[in-house]
Order: structure tokens, then sequence, then C-alpha cells
């Protein structure tokens, strides 16, 4: 293989391509080209593409390998670039200023990665580079070396639940769908990720789209299908882009299509790409929308294994769970069911966001707690501020407090304490985070989402986020907290999906836990965290004041008056309360309050 | 515009006569859904217009009318919530003087969008401009961008 002695690999996730990684791989590849070092010829260098390496808030992030040895670069620009070809790469001494530090590796520390061990490794635009790491290999003993049953035996062996929310045992659906006669069946992967704040499946289809296709193909055979599907959102262009290329390349080296690897077996895949319905991340609206019609869910049972596609039996899994599945057939069930927890078997990716100080994209064995995670791979609070709340779940999951984060996370400790491990998404929320906020944020969310086709869910998310608004805008009623309560659970019981079923949970577990915020916006008509505009008022403090006049420049609504160097006042009629003069004061000369 | 339509009947038999994919054409080809378009394969593939309104209300990636020339949306993800993503669209909303409840501005130039989450979350806050994904953007950056379009 070429390019063994010096690699570069530069991170082209949707992350680091924001941060500019297509012009650094192209200032790599010129920079290497004056030097005389041909990089897509020389037999000694070769430049790589890689997915999202989890550290997203650092890109652009760029490996140099020379002989084994990796130096990671963070934070690097095109013109950086000569600089490390020169030192680095002919001279062979990094340049330590750019090179990550110890919290990169505080990062990892902690981190085990299953699904994610290939991604930020191997180029996903490349199928030699997944199969030079073991890649298709599970597929191979899958096919040749195993029958349908061994597979689904193995799959319930590792204790695999699916990791698009609710959890349920992989194998078992799996078993399920190989034990119904039908001659037609269909494996279907849900890449709709909507949650809101959530991006694993986006990466994973970034980073190594092959192990999601291998892991159809292993399911497709286990269960008996012929066709699959994978229903993944518009919003993820390079996610679409690449797995296209994938499966194009699958289907030449004939692990797609007719006799796979003379198997006897046939299957192929499919992408059709969503347009725009949180909702068809629920099976059957997906279905519904598959089938070309509006993404309605409708009642269960019967289940998509029993009655899905075209009224054939379905598989749908989630992203995260077809790319554990290589993994599993090639190292075993044992092998996955020693990380996590009793009944929470194997890691978990979690989008890890908000105010921590490392953000990115995680992946943690099952049971590990939310402090763990929080300070010691996500570094602390930004500006060391206190933790309040971390979010899970989504709009579907709830906050958990800070007083709770010594809990082990796993599906049945994060529905104990009124949230969900949902898919993966994780926002950290500090001092400054209004709780009540959050609650109307999802809850503007669902509402909008809702198909409509069921009552408590079409009108009960309407008039909830109804009182939320007026509570947050200083119109709240005594008694409203009750009436949420209430409301709240009418619409967990009553609702037809998923959907409506957990849209309640974001407020049930915010009163649960930060009752006293939801008291101070309805009786004292004030919002302790200073997030809800109307019961807010910026103020200059006329004895810091300097008249710099920068406030009023930024000010959007030309609410700031005064003469240059002299204090300023803020004409409250006229003040939008957007807080960016707050912001932009180098004198702490603004009160908000 | 027939001969467009054409090419996208052609497609449109190719993919087992799913009528999303049909519109996501539509889509693609034109930036909207086109009353006309609607009206000829109403007729062509005799289809009640309905049809094809159901599931271009539904889905939120379909228009109903001409958008501005470029693109701004502004992620309003979980994780761009918390980090002023509102602030970003308010200000969006007042420098290109879009209407109350349109979301083009009145010359056409500029229509201004909200995604439910682009997961670009680690780079929060997130702004798209013209298919260009921009992280940790503020309100001052996004001015500067502004004008540059202008």
């Amino acid at each position: 293989m070429k390019g063994k002695d010096i690699q570069i690999k530069v991170c082209m996730g949707t992350g680091g391509l924001a941060a500019g990684g297509e012009t650094v791989l192209r200032a790599f590849r010129e920079s290497l080209k004056e030097k005389g070092i041909d990089a897509t010829v020389d037999r000694n260098c070769s430049i790589h593409q890689v997915g999202c390496r989890g550290f997203c808030a650092r890109d652009v992030l760029v490996d140099v390998i020379i002989d084994g040895e990796k130096t990671t670069y963070q934070y690097i620009k095109p013109e950086m670039v000569p600089q490390i070809v020169e030192e680095h790469i002919i001279k062979g001494m990094p340049v330590e200023e750019w090179t990550v530090k110890d919290d990169y590796r505080q990062f990892h520390e902690k981190q085990v990665k299953v699904v994610l061990a290939d991604c930020g490794e191997i180029d996903p635009e490349e199928i030699d580079s997944y199969i030079d790491r073991g890649g298709y290999e599970a597929l191979r003993r899958a096919l040749t070396e195993m029958t349908p049953e061994q597979i689904v035996n193995t799959i319930e062996a590792s204790g695999l639940r699916g990791r698009g929310g609710a959890g349920f045992p992989t194998g078992l659906k799996w078993e399920y769908a190989r034990k119904n006669p039908s001659e037609v069946k269909y494996i279907i992967c849900n890449a709709d990720e909507g949650d809101p704040g959530a991006f694993m499946d986006r990466s994973i289809i970034e980073g190594n789209p092959h192990s999601v296709i291998e892991g159809m193909i292993i399911g497709a055979y286990a269960i008996g299908a012929k066709k699959g599907y994978v229903y993944i959102r518009a919003e993820y262009p390079l996610a679409v882009k690449r797995l296209g290329i994938a499966l194009e390349q699958a289907r030449q080296r004939g692990f797609l299509g007719d006799d796979i690897l003379g198997s006897g077996f046939s299957f192929d895949i499919k992408i059709k790409l969503g347009a725009g319905a949180f909702v068809c991340g629920e099976e059957t609206a997906l279905i519904a929308s598959i089938e070309g019609k509006r993404g309605m869910p409708r009642a269960k049972p019967p289940f998509p294994v029993e009655k899905g596609l075209w009224g054939k039996p379905t598989v749908i899994n989630n992203v995260e769970t077809l790319a554990n599945v290589p993994y599993i057939i090639r190292n075993g069930a044992l092998w996955f069911a020693q990380y996590g927890t009793d009944k929470s078997k194997g890691t978990k990716v979690f989008a890890l966001t908000g105010k921590v100080r490392n953000t990115g994209l995680i992946e943690v064995p099952m049971g590990i707690t939310l402090r763990e995670i929080i300070y010691e791979i996500g570094g602390g609070i930004e500006g060391d501020r206190r933790l309040k709340a971390v979010q899970t779940g989504g709009p579907s999951g709830g906050c958990i407090p800070a007083h709770l984060i010594d809990i082990p996370v796993d599906y049945e400790n994060l529905t104990k304490v009124g949230s969900i491990v949902g898919s993966g998404g994780m926002v950290v929320m500090d001092e400054t985070d209004c709780m009540v906020n959050i609650a109307k944020y999802f809850l503007e969310f669902t509402q909008a989402e809702s198909c409509g086709k069921c009552v408590p869910c079409r009108i009960g998310t309407k008039r909830l986020l109804e009182i939320l608004t007026r509570i947050t805008e200083g119109r709240g009623r005594p008694g409203d907290i009750e009436l949420l309560e209430v409301l709240s659970n009418d619409i967990k019981l009553g609702s037809l999906c998923g959907l409506g079923q957990t849209a309640p949970n974001p407020v049930l577990s915010t009163i649960k836990y930060f009752r006293d915020e939801y008291e101070a916006h309805i009786h004292e008509k004030r919002c302790p965290a200073g997030v809800c505009k109307n019961l807010l008022t910026y103020t200059i403090l006329e004895e810091f004041c300097k008249g710099c006049t920068l406030c009023a420049k930024v000010c959007p609504a030309g609410a700031i008056v005064g003469e240059r160097k002299q204090p300023h006042r803020i004409v409250q009629e006229i003040c939008i309360k957007c807080g960016a003069c707050f912001e932009t004061c180098k004198f702490s000369a603004i009160k908000k309050g | 515009m027939e001969e467009k339509l054409k090419k996208i009947l052609d497609e449109y038999e190719r993919e087992e006569g799913n009528l999303i994919y049909l519109l996501q054409c539509l889509e693609r080809d034109f930036g909207y859904i086109p009353e006309d378009a609607v009206n000829w394969f109403s007729k062509t593939l005799d289809v009640p217009p309905a049809k094809f309104y159901g599931l271009a209300t539904f889905y939120a990636q379909f228009h109903l009318k001409p958008r501005g020339e470029n693109i701004i949306t502004v992620c309003c993800g979980t994780a761009c919530h918390v980090k002023g993503s509102e602030r970003l669209l308010s200000s969006l909303t007042k420098e290109l003087q879009i209407p109350s409840g349109e979301d083009t501005s009145e010359d056409g130039k500029f229509t201004v969008e909200k995604v439910n989450c682009v997961g670009a979350c680690s780079i929060a806050p997130v702004v798209i401009i013209n298919k260009d994904i921009q992280g940790k953007m503020t309100a001052d950056r996004l001015m500067k961008e502004i004008k540059r379009l202008k």
C-alpha cells in the first residue's frame, strides 16, 4: 500500500469543513508540491481527508504521522501549513506551539471507541481505507461461516439495544423479522436524526459510512431482506454525498448486488432523502414517508416487524445501532458486552455541547457518570460558571439537575430521573440558562413538529406552549404550574406516537427540579437567570460609564443615547432587550436585572 | 419550463412513483414549488393537486413562494439556542427589513430561514450562508457577511 511512511490526515467532517478543512488540505498539497514532494504520487507521503474525530471545537485538526508516530495539530489555518511542511515533514521537528495539549488527551482519556474507532482514521470516500482496517471482514464471516440464526443469537448475546432512543433489544427485533415467513422483507436505516443538539449519526455516516452499510447487509442477511433503504435528512448534504459514494464502491466490490461474495444472497440499498419533518423519525411515520405520503404515524400494533413498508415485515434500525454490528460480529458478543452496565451494554455516542469547555462528539461506555463526562471529558463549564443542568434526549428528554450528576448514564437510570438516553444529544447548561425558557424552547419545537393527527398532541402541545409563553412574558397566573402538570400527564397518556408521548418531558422535568424558577417568573415576575426578555431591564450605571459610545454603536435598535465621554442612557421604550450592549461594554457599566 | 418538467417526469418514473421525490426535484430545479408545475403534473399523472399540496405543506423542505437570491439559514438547535441564535435571527430580520410573518426581503435579495438543527452543535451558533456552513457566529460578523452580499 502506498503512503506508509508519512501520512497527513485532515479532518473534513462538517465541523472541519466549516473551519476551513478544504483550504488546509489544498495548502498541504500545494506546499508539498512546491517542495518537490508530490503527495498524490509519491510512495512515501500521502494526504487523506478523514471524518470527524470528535473534537470539532478545535478544528481544523490535522494528524501528521511519520513512521507510525502521530502528532496532532489543532486550529490549523492554511497559512500555517508551509511551516509544518518545512519543519515537521521535511526536518522532522514538530511545530510544538500548534500541537494539541493535555486537554486534548484528557478529552479522549475516558472514552472507549467502538463505533467511532475508525472515524477520523479512515478516508470515508475510499473503501480500501476501511478494508485495510478490517472492514467487510465481518460481512465475509457472516455470509460464509454463519447462519442467520447464529447472527441473531450473537447480536442478542451482545446485549445491543437500539441507539435511536427507545432502547429496544436489536437481536430481538431481528428475531421477530427472521421468523416471519413473508417472502418480501425490508431493512431500513433510520438516519433522520432530528433531535436538535444531536449529530452522532451525521458524524458516523460522514466519517465511516461503510460501517453502517456493512451492518445493514449483515442485518438483511439475518432477517432475509433483499432490499434496504437509508432514510436520511436532506439537511446533511455531506453525509448524503459520502453515503452515495460508499454505496457505489460497495457495489463495485460485490458487497452489494446479486450473489454477494458468492453466498447466493442478494441485497441492495437505496437512499431516500427526508423532506424536513421531525415526526418521520418515528417508525410508522418514516415508512409512510418512504411510501411517498405525509409522514404521519399510525397506531401500533401491528409493529413494522409484522407489517411495515408496503405492508411487509420491516426492521428499522438507527445508524449507530447498525454501525455497531460489524464490530460485534468481528470481535464477538462477549467483547461487546464487557462494556456497559448490567442491562445497558456497550458504548454510546453522545453529542456533548452547550456550556462545556470541550464540545464535540464522544463515545463512552454505558454506566459512566455525568460528572465524568462534564468535568473530565468536557473539561468543566465555560468561564468556570456553575453547572445548572444537563439536557439529554432532546425534545423527548428532560433536564437533569446538577445535584444528580453522579448517576450512571444508562437507559434505566436516566429514565428514573425523568429523562432518557435518547439518540444522544447532551446539552450542558449553566446558571445563565433559564429552565422555563428551555422548556418553552422544546415545546415550540414539538408544537411545530406535531403532525396534527391526534388531538392530545396537536392541541395539547399548543396549550402547553401558550402557558409557558405567558409565564416567560411575565403574564403567568397562580395555578399555571399545576395546570402544566395535569395537561402534560394527559398528553403523555393520550398521544398516538412517541412524539406526543414524550413531548411534555422537558416541562415535567424542569418543574420537578426547578419549580422555584417557575414560581419566580409567576409570582415575582422575575427571571432568575436573566434570560426572559420581558422580565429584564438593561440600565447604564453612570459611575462606570466612560462614554466610549461602543454600546450605542452596537445597539441594533438605536436605543442608547449620550454624548461622547459622557455617561450614556438607555431609552427603555425603544430597547429591545437583546443584550448586545451588555456583552460589548468593556467597563461593566451595564446592569441587567 | 415544460422541458424541465418532462425531465423530472422521467426521473419520477424511475423512482417507483414517489410524489415526495417529484416535489424534491421541483424544489431543486426551481427553488420552490411553482403552481404551474403542480398543475402540469396533476394533469399528466392524473393525481389531484391537493395531493401535491398536502405533501408540500407537510414537509418543511418545500416552499410555495419563490425565495430570495441569497439564503441565510440560522440554526436554531438546542446548542445554538443556548448560545444566542435568537439574537442572530432578530438582527438579521432587522437589518434586512424583512416584513413580519414573511421570510424574504421585499427586493427579493435575501431569504432568512430557521432550521431545526444542522448537527454542527460543537461550533454553535451556526449560520449557513448560501450553503456555506459558518460556525461560532457573532452578530458583528454576520452583518459584515450580509454587507458583502448586498
